[in-house]
């Protein structure tokens, strides 16, 4: 049971995790204004329920789920609400979205909060209190957990639940602090999730660059049957379908759910937020954020949601000359921002800033010369070359062919190839393309079908004008009938 | 001789029969090459073809009697797919029928709004929602981006907006541009 299978491809990347995984993790500041995006999750944007002027307490719901895959949002701390508008947020558009604006008191006074006894609830309500909570995939990713935790028409029996604490991204270390420091909170949480799933086994990936973090979760997981698995550091190990491979062998069908194969995945800070909203009843307020790279004192902070990143910044002294981009997320996976006066949201797991010197240099693109070095590095085993002329020539329909929505965006491909090719932007275009058309089409449907009703109602109506026209129209002929008869 | 002619006419006959019996028993009903051809176009239904709707100009095109570079809304897209499904070459748009532009949205200022319902009557797509001597609005969904409400309107109190991108409806660029800058 302890043998791992490897996942085709991939890359040994260069670590940069020394800087910023040594020292512990430290509170970040209580900045006087916080901005809360409603849309922090995957799915329909929570709905606001406060309106500006009204005070609310640390905990207090802000925005509530709307629809099946959504969140609640809460305040991260007390306050007053100053407005609910549109503001910038972390988003590769630069657009603004709709915020929640707190003014904060400082006083951080609770909402009360009590545990959930989660073993006497029926597991749609404690899927509900974890929907409430705002429980969503910390990885980055950031769907609803309670919708994860629900194997009903996925299949009979949850056979295998993982925690991923891979943490593959070069300069990404938030996940290996939180092992270090909070092992037994985060397998506490991880209870929850399996009494909610009830699996067969319980394995917890980490790549093997992680000592510490290993060590601690093993101590942590003593007594409990969940097994620490380490796996080789390698890139994009921290995928979860990648993880799912590599730790049970299993493949998720192209168009499928790891629930369709009786597997779930969960990222440890996820675990982690579990925890505190079943033993504390504590909504997830904040997060871990890795601030590194260009910065003078790399580390990672424990922020409230809504602080600005240039608050956090400003906790790790500053940037150092020359920083050229500011990154949310890792290098391979993540985007650049367009400011840094935008809120942490519950999406932020890194925030990368990168000197002019590190991005890579200015050198031309080359053409395409079809080395198939792409090839050799696709961990979900596709044709990056293949795709890219597909998605360049705009054929999309061969690109989907091709599996271009098996594709995970990991970047191994454009880190390769010798011609420096832009290789996700394209395949993000395409997939973005594809989605739109199908949009489209959809909303083309809805305007013939109600041009059809109204063309079917305005042939009724006239029908209906011409048998009351009808209807008015037969009396004189029955009075010319009846004449003769009264003649008789 | 004789029994090849009668041997050949029964064949014939069973053939007619069975051929007779298929053309009633798989009857198509409607024509679906139209049905095809409209689940390309834009619905619209704002008649810039010259004809009184999308499928009308579908049935136009199935019949061979008009052409498939009439439909400003569909614009070079929807001309390369047309030329795709019957097997022609596409072409460029016919300019007297009007200009491929973005989608747009019909907005009623309801401060001057009358409620005279003749943009309700114009609506191909029942869009607009108001009864008389009511203020009328453009349920935003549902409109096409026509414009036919916007010539009945006595006040002209209806405006054709642009339809802002949003962070759900943002699209990673083509890169191309990338590409061609550093070449």
């Amino acid at each position: 049971m302890s043998r791992l299978f490897p996942f085709h491809g991939g890359l040994k990347t260069v670590r940069h995790k020394a800087e910023s995984h040594i020292l512990p993790i430290t509170a970040g500041p209580l900045p006087t204004r916080l901005v809360v995006p409603l849309r922090q999750h995957m799915g329909h944007a929570a709905k606001p329920i406060v309106q500006p002027g009204d005070r609310v307490l640390k905990g207090q719901v802000l925005g509530q789920a709307d629809g099946f895959i959504s969140a609640a949002i809460h305040a991260p701390t007390s306050g007053r609400v100053a407005a609910v508008d549109a503001q910038p947020v972390p988003h590769p558009s630069g657009l603004a979205d709709w915020c929640v604006t707190l003014e904060t008191d400082g006083e951080e006074r609770w909402l009360a909060r009590e545990p959930v006894p989660y073993r006497q609830l029926h597991p749609s309500a404690l899927r509900n209190v974890l929907r409430n909570a705002g429980i969503v995939g910390l990885g980055g990713a950031v769907f609803p957990a309670a919708v994860k935790l629900n194997p009903a028409g996925h299949c009979e029996r949850v056979d295998t639940l993982i925690l991923n604490g891979a943490e593959c991204e070069p300069w990404i270390t938030c996940d290996d602090r939180l092992m270090r420091e909070r092992a037994a909170a985060i397998v506490a949480g991880l209870e929850v999730m399996a009494y909610l799933l009830e699996p067969r086994t319980v394995l917890i990936g980490i790549e093997d660059d992680k000592p510490e973090a290993i060590a601690a979760m093993t101590a942590a997981c003593a007594g409990t049957g969940y097994l620490v698995r380490p796996v080789p550091t390698r890139y994009p190990s921290g995928s979860a379908k990648q993880l799912i491979l590599l730790l049970t062998g299993r493949e998720i069908p192209e168009q499928g759910l790891p629930l369709d194969i009786g597997i779930q995945c969960f990222n440890v800070a996820t675990a982690y937020s579990v925890q505190r909203a079943i033993h504390h009843g504590e909504p997830v307020l904040s997060r871990i954020v890795t601030v590194t790279g260009q910065v003078r004192q790399p580390r990672n902070l424990e922020v409230l949601l809504g602080t600005s990143f240039a608050e956090l910044i400003a906790q790790c002294g500053g940037y150092r000359e020359g920083v050229e981009r500011l990154i949310m997320g890792g290098p391979m996976m993540g985007f650049a921002l367009h400011s840094d006066a935008v809120p942490v949201t519950k999406a932020t797991n890194c925030i990368l800033a990168v000197s002019a010197a590190e991005l890579a240099p200015e050198q031309p693109v080359l053409p395409c010369i079809r080395c198939g070095a792409c090839v050799d590095v696709c961990p979900s085993q596709l044709l990056p070359q293949q795709l890219y002329w597909f998605a360049r020539a705009q054929e999309f329909d061969k690109a989907r062919a091709h599996h271009l929505f098996s594709c995970i965006e990991c970047g191994c491909c454009s880190v390769v190839c010798p011609s420096r090719l832009p290789l996700v932007q394209y395949y993000r275009y395409a997939k973005n393309e594809i989605w739109a058309r199908e949009q489209e089409k959809e909303k083309a449907e809805l305007a013939r079908q109600r041009h059809q009703a109204r063309l079917e109602r305005l042939e009724r109506e006239k029908q209906e004008r011409e048998a009351k026209l009808r209807q008015k129209a037969p009396r004189p002929a029955a009075v010319v009938a009846e004449a003769p008869q009264r003649e008789a | 001789m004789l029994e090849a002619i009668m041997g050949l006419g029964a064949l014939a006959g069973a053939s007619g029969l069975l051929l007779g019996f298929a053309a009633i028993r798989f009857k198509v009903e409607g024509d679906p090459l139209v049905e095809k051809i409209d689940a390309v176009l834009p619905q619209t239904q704002c008649g810039q073809c010259g004809f009184a709707g999308c499928r009308p100009y579908a049935e136009a095109i199935a019949a061979g009697e008009a052409d498939i570079n009439l439909c400003p809304p569909g614009g070079a897209n929807g001309i390369a797919a047309l030329a795709d499904l019957l097997g022609c070459e596409a072409k460029p748009l016919n300019a007297e029928k009007g200009a491929e532009k973005p989608r747009m949205l019909a907005i009623i200022d309801e401060q001057n709004c009358i409620g005279c319902t003749l943009c309700i009557q114009a609506c191909p797509v029942d869009a607009i929602l108001g009864a008389a001597k009511h203020m009328h609005t453009v349920i935003t969904r549902e409109c096409t981006g026509c414009e036919l409400c916007v010539a009945p309107c006595p006040v002209d109190c209806i405006q054709m907006t642009s339809i802002a991108e949003t962070i759900t409806t943002w699209k990673w660029r083509y890169p191309g541009a990338v590409e061609r800058a550093a070449a």
